[in-house]
């Protein structure tokens, strides 16, 4: 059992705001103590650059730097620290995939993503296919972008998906984890899926709401990219990965060209450096690299059986007090098997708008997500213009559920024709 | 914290005042927050140099349906060349609240749709 009251103390934001209770875990985590401190010992003992210094410090900077590699390669399965891209997130991440694979795509090839997807994994497919139509890539013309629709459970409509696998299909674009509907996708099965179609079809998978959550497994998966966020799973901002397989890396040519990824700028052609560093121009983000180091070694410590008890805890407790207090008046989206869930629960309540909920629990201090959470598409599928999003992380309690549920029961009363109004809440 | 929810606010969103269209109207726009979704229409009645009567209708958030039915109560009697004038503070006086950025979009709203429709 995980003690929420001793690991909320690992976590400055909550001794700053005592009775904040946050439940937007699925926008960004608060920072453990543990985080804070190894960004912060970089910067006042190591603040060196990684990778070209040959004094000690400088040295001693590369390899903490190199050993955060290794250590997120150990962290998702991935066969080498060869694998591992830092990036700003995961957004960077899945851009930097969608500009990677561009030039090898072929006229008649088509990409495939879902309508279930954040932005970050569906504009650049779109902004893909767009440019490929208009000629803009040099190997290419027109790309088809295919979109896969969701089940009323909200995971992705495998047996749709597959269907439109053809020996065409070179890029799938999908997330583990939805960030509105919190249903986890088998992907897994969907890989072994599309792959059993087409073995040469390059698989992506969008992990950032997965990161912190569940165990990310590569080698499970059979993923060729997988993409997601320190700062989703306790670490910094500005620091995220993209995982890529060593045999795919290898073939792929660098699309961001600077300090740090070449052998030899004189040569011609020139010579860049063998992948992942080819794929880092510039300094990188050392401090955050260092804390999302930090940041594993935190949930490592607390372990994932941990965590996934703890937030199914709080999550049957949630879907059973919204429904057992608002009834018919709530609509959870996606399914209520706690099984394909992770820990997160959107939802819309008649007679208020998402908004107006979020602002009213913001006024007593507790922060709930409104809005299309950057998934326009799907929302619109549904015929919503937005819906509260509640999401959990490890330092909740089911105290903080009940704060909600009381919240949210306020929120209703002032909403509601039938109370009086008075002066001011 | 003193709430955004003010009486001003919550009595005009459940029982917004001119809501509904107009049997006739010389005027008329309709104006969407795609943040938010908020949508709102507004018709017009102006005659002699009049806004005789004012009538909105939409979905949205109670600042953006609020705002909405502030606005027709502060419209109707005025000319159209006065009531162009009203701007983001003097809404905010009619709100009787400081609103963020974000939701002050919601508002705004109302002036967006009753400026469209003055130009229809």
């Amino acid at each position: 059992m995980l003690n929420t009251h001793t690991i909320k103390h690992h976590f400055p934001l909550f001794d700053r705001h005592p009775s904040l209770v946050y439940l937007d875990a699925g926008a960004t985590c608060p920072k453990p103590q543990e985080v804070i401190a190894a960004e912060r010992e970089y910067e006042e003992a190591f603040s060196t650059n990684v990778g070209r210094g040959l004094y000690p410090l400088a040295e001693a900077t590369t390899e903490r730097f190199e050993a955060v590699r290794s250590q997120v390669a150990r962290f998702i399965g991935a066969e080498s620290e060869r694998e591992i891209i830092f990036t700003s997130g995961t957004t960077a991440s899945l851009n930097l995939a969608a500009a990677l694979l561009a030039p090898t795509l072929r006229s008649g090839d088509h990409i495939i993503t879902t309508e279930l997807e954040h932005h970050s994994n569906s504009l650049p497919w779109i902004e893909l296919a767009r440019h490929s139509s208009k000629g803009e890539l040099a190997h290419t013309k027109n790309i088809p972008l295919r979109l896969i629709p969701f089940t009323e459970e909200g995971s992705i409509d495998t047996d749709q998906l597959i269907a439109l696998i053809d020996s065409k299909t070179r890029i799938v674009a999908l997330s583990a984890l939805s960030n509105v509907f919190g249903t986890r996708n088998p992907i897994t099965d969907i890989i072994k899926r599309i792959r059993n179609r087409n073995p040469e079809t390059i698989v992506i998978v969008d992990a950032a709401q997965m990161a912190g959550h569940f165990p990310i497994d590569v080698a499970q998966w059979d993923a060729d990219l997988v993409a997601f966020s320190g700062h989703k799973m306790y670490g910094p901002t500005g620091v995220g990965i993209l995982f890529g397989k060593q045999a795919l890396l290898e073939t792929l040519r660098p699309t961001t060209f600077g300090g740090g990824m070449v052998v030899d700028a004189c040569a011609e052609p020139t010579e860049y450096k063998e992948s992942p560093f080819c794929f880092e121009a510039g300094t990188p983000n050392i401090s955050g690299v260092i804390g999302l180091g930090a940041a594993i070694t935190f949930l490592e410590h607390i372990g994932f059986e941990t965590i996934r008890t703890h937030e199914k805890n709080l999550l049957t407790m949630t879907l059973t007090r919204l429904r057992e207090n608002f009834g018919d008046q709530i609509h959870i989206l996606g399914t209520d098997d706690i099984e394909k869930r992770g820990g997160l629960i959107s939802f819309t309540l008649d007679h208020i708008h998402p908004h107006d909920l979020a602002q009213i629990l913001g006024e007593h201090d507790i922060s709930i997500r409104a809005g299309e959470h950057c998934a326009a598409l799907l929302h619109r599928k549904l015929g919503l213009s937005a819906t509260a999003r509640v999401s959990f992380g490890i330092y909740n309690t089911e105290e903080d559920v009940e704060k909600l549920i009381s919240g949210i029961k306020n929120a209703r009363t002032l909403f509601d024709t039938k109370t009086p109004l008075h002066s001011s809440i | 914290m003193s709430s955004l929810y003010q009486a001003i606010i919550l009595d005009h969103y459940r029982n917004p005042r001119h809501h509904g269209t107009l049997a006739r109207h010389t005027h008329a726009a309709n104006a969407h927050n795609p943040t938010c979704g908020d949508r709102l229409e507004m018709q017009l009645l102006i005659k002699d140099g009049i806004i005789e009567d004012v009538m909105f209708s939409g979905s949205g958030c109670a600042i953006s349906q609020a705002s909405a039915s502030l606005l027709t109560e502060f419209l109707i009697g005025k000319n159209p060349e006065e009531a162009r004038r009203i701007g983001k503070d003097d809404l905010l006086a009619l709100l009787g609240v400081d609103l963020s950025p974000n939701r002050l979009k919601c508002a705004l709203l109302s002036l967006e749709t009753f400026t469209k429709a003055l130009k229809s």
